[in-house]
């Protein structure tokens, strides 16, 4: 074997340019971090002009949308709710699905948004809390209501007014959603409350709750006594320990994202916490998924389609609105999501197109069935910025 | 002679300005960032920004909240490096040696998993150790699991996933040690009268340590910042490091924890690894 020739070292070796480096690094870096402005976040500032963009819907004919996966009626298929509005109206469509979870995707827009830039969307579809917060940071643009008289007329009643929007100024309903109990008929007996869920001893370690916060602890602030609609830091801190407590006791598999119905179908989950639409979307393929209205009640919630700053097309934004809030169009969509159509007058339109889906209350709920549900409480930026954390904590550690 | 040793030494900084500037925008500038945002105010909010007030306590608070799931990261990316090791090394060592004409073959195979997304392949193994999958069958009617016990979400499965994942960054390196290892000094050592195994131990394993290193590295710092498989394979008590991070980032809206309990991982790999490789006797990988 030829001996290997050894390294020149005479002007640069790597051992001493990695020391090198490293210390000029570490030297900058100590300057850097006593002179330098500090990477610190500045509060939230008013945008020029109200965060409101020159409206150039008249000149181009174009709208661009940011929704969930799965969230609307297949769009290649010619008669689609999407390429009809394309046909009607001559405005070409640009639809994202990349909104996976609120949090990722406000982490992915707020520095835009926090800098008064453009987030190159005219329309992003968020969940009640995110909606709230985004709107109270003032980050959404009001809805000309002139353009949308569909919505008025047309969105139903236990949704018309929230308290972080209470006249719908900035937000419309997409679809909204029921949380409640999903369980495999097949395997087990009926689960009828929340509290058998998490204590009966034949589902230990075989049941996910969802990992959504406001989902998961509206159920456990009900479980012990308190209203989550209005509840204070002493009942959070005692619904919080009760999860801990459930937690550690072993009956959880997991905290489920979005793959639990799977699971369920396959035996290694009995039971879990589910959102009502899935359920529906999964019993096409196993019928013995069954969807349960807990004693407790449910959870009602709604993804929200709204403007953001900076939006150069709202005029076109709120034409498609205003094209959704028809009962015709809602019902066809309503067909294929299978969530709660916020859409009145769709239940009937709803006849024409799958008469059992009309009959169906997880689509269409009765207001017995409405009387029953709770919106999460409202909470300000430090409510929640804190009960996220405490819940993380649980969930994390 | 100066003159020219001069001049090299320029073009030499000349060609290192690229990766030097691509370091700066990419590493420095991110990493100081994060070093800001670990030393927030924790009062902060998005509504009211967030100041850097240097809240050393960030650190010990992080630490203290999270020690369990910071230890889990590095007990579970411990033990997937161990069994990749052994499985690696096996591995790279028949490919090298003994696999003839099937060597190009084989290495494209150890890289074939790499063709299929990460997260499906994850997903994949879900199905695979369900409780009423075929290997949960098979093992419990050998009575090797009881009636009541499961792979899925158990230590084992994250263990497992994370080997799975992780073992073709541990045999290619490996596989390059060792297939560079000239033969005779192996004969050699036969004809000075070792037996196969000492000969092993004395010839192979010291020339291979090369590959040993840079594989367990490769292995050991991803597998201890992956969350993907705790969070697929694991159950609620399997929570590891980046899951934490990722939580605290987004959904608890805490940079500050985030940024805390990142530099704390990375310190911490920084400090085990220069500790390792000190004790490897391998400081000229650097």
């Amino acid at each position: 074997m030829v001996p290997e020739q050894p390294a020149r070292r005479s002007t640069l070796s790597r051992r001493g340019l990695l020391k090198g480096g490293g210390a000029v690094a570490f030297g900058g870096l100590s300057i850097a971090a006593l002179k330098l402005p500090m990477f610190g976040i500045d509060p939230v500032q008013a945008c020029p002009n109200g965060g409101a963009a020159k409206d150039v819907s008249a000149d181009e004919r174009e709208l661009v949308i940011s929704n969930w996966t799965g969230y609307i009626d297949p769009r290649k298929n010619p008669k689609s709710t999407l390429a009809q509005f394309q046909d009607q109206t001559g405005i070409s469509v640009t639809y994202n699905v990349d909104i996976n979870d609120n949090a990722e995707f406000y982490a992915k827009v707020k520095n835009q948004m926090r800098a008064c830039e453009p987030i190159d969307r005219d329309m992003i579809v968020m969940t009640d809390w995110m909606a709230a917060r985004m709107i109270s940071l003032g980050f959404i643009q009001p809805l000309n209501k002139g353009n949308v008289p569909n919505l008025d007329k047309n969105l139903i009643e236990s949704l018309q007014g929230v308290p972080w929007d209470p006249e719908r100024e900035y937000s419309a309903p997409w679809q909204s959603g029921l949380t409640g109990i999903a369980y495999n008929a097949d395997l087990v007996p009926e689960v009828s409350s929340f509290e058998e869920l998490i204590t009966r001893d034949d589902l230990k370690g075989k049941i996910t709750l969802l990992s959504e916060m406001a989902d998961t602890m509206g159920f456990f602030l009900k479980v012990t006594g308190a209203d989550p609609v209005d509840f204070d830091d002493d009942e959070w801190a005692a619904a919080i320990d009760r999860l801990r407590e459930v937690k550690e006791s072993g009956q959880l598999l997991q905290f489920a994202g979005n793959n639990y119905l799977q699971q369920l179908s396959q035996g290694t989950l009995l039971a879990c916490e589910a959102w009502s639409g899935d359920v529906i979307q999964a019993q096409y393929d196993n019928p013995n998924l069954k969807f349960v209205v807990p004693e407790e009640g449910l959870s009602l919630w709604s993804d929200n389609m709204m403007v953001p700053n900076y939006a150069t097309h709202q005029t076109h934004a709120e034409t498609w609105i205003d094209y959704y809030y028809q009962p015709e169009v809602a019902a066809k969509l309503a067909a294929w999501v299978n969530y709660i159509c916020p859409v009145q007058g769709a239940q009937e339109a709803m006849l024409d197109i799958d008469p059992s889906l009309a009959e169906n209350p997880l689509i269409f709920p009765d207001s017995e069935m409405l009387a029953n549900t709770w919106d999460f409480m409202t909470l300000t930026d430090e409510k929640q910025s804190q009960y996220e954390g405490e819940w993380a904590d649980v969930i994390s550690s | 002679m100066a003159e020219t040793g001069r001049r090299r030494g320029l073009t030499a900084y000349l060609l290192m300005a690229p990766a030097v500037i691509v370091l700066a925008l990419f590493f420095v500038i991110p990493f100081y960032s994060l070093v800001a945002a670990s030393l927030y105010e924790p009062g902060g909010s998005d509504k009211n920004g967030w100041e850097v007030t240097y809240h050393f306590a960030n650190y010990w608070d992080a630490v203290e909240l999270y020690w369990r799931p910071l230890v889990r990261s590095l007990v579970y990316a411990g033990a997937a490096t161990l069994i990749c090791l052994v499985l690696g090394y096996v591995l790279a060592y028949a490919i090298a040696f003994k696999s003839g004409r099937w060597k190009s073959l084989l290495l494209v195979l150890v890289i074939a998993p790499f063709f299929t997304s990460f997260l499906v392949r994850t997903l994949s193994w879900q199905l695979i150790l369900a409780d009423d999958g075929w290997i949960v069958d098979t093992l419990q009617f050998l009575h090797v699991l009881g009636d009541d016990d499961r792979l899925l979400a158990t230590n084992f499965a994250v263990v497992m996933g994370l080997a799975y994942n992780f073992l073709p960054f541990m045999v290619l390196p490996l596989f390059a040690s060792i297939d560079k290892i000239d033969h005779r000094l192996i004969e050699a050592s036969g004809d000075l009268y070792s037996n196969p195994v000492v000969g092993f131990f004395k010839v192979t394993w010291p020339l291979s340590l090369p590959g040993v290193v840079s594989g367990t590295l490769l292995t050991f710092i991803p597998a201890a910042g992956d969350y993907i498989n705790a969070e697929l394979l694991g159950n609620t008590e399997t929570s590891v490091i980046g899951s934490v991070i990722q939580l605290q980032a987004t959904d608890a809206n805490h940079p500050h924890t985030a940024a805390a309990l990142s530099m704390i991982l990375m310190i911490g790999i920084l400090a085990m690894v220069l500790f390792y490789i000190r004790k490897a006797g391998t400081e000229d990988l650097l």
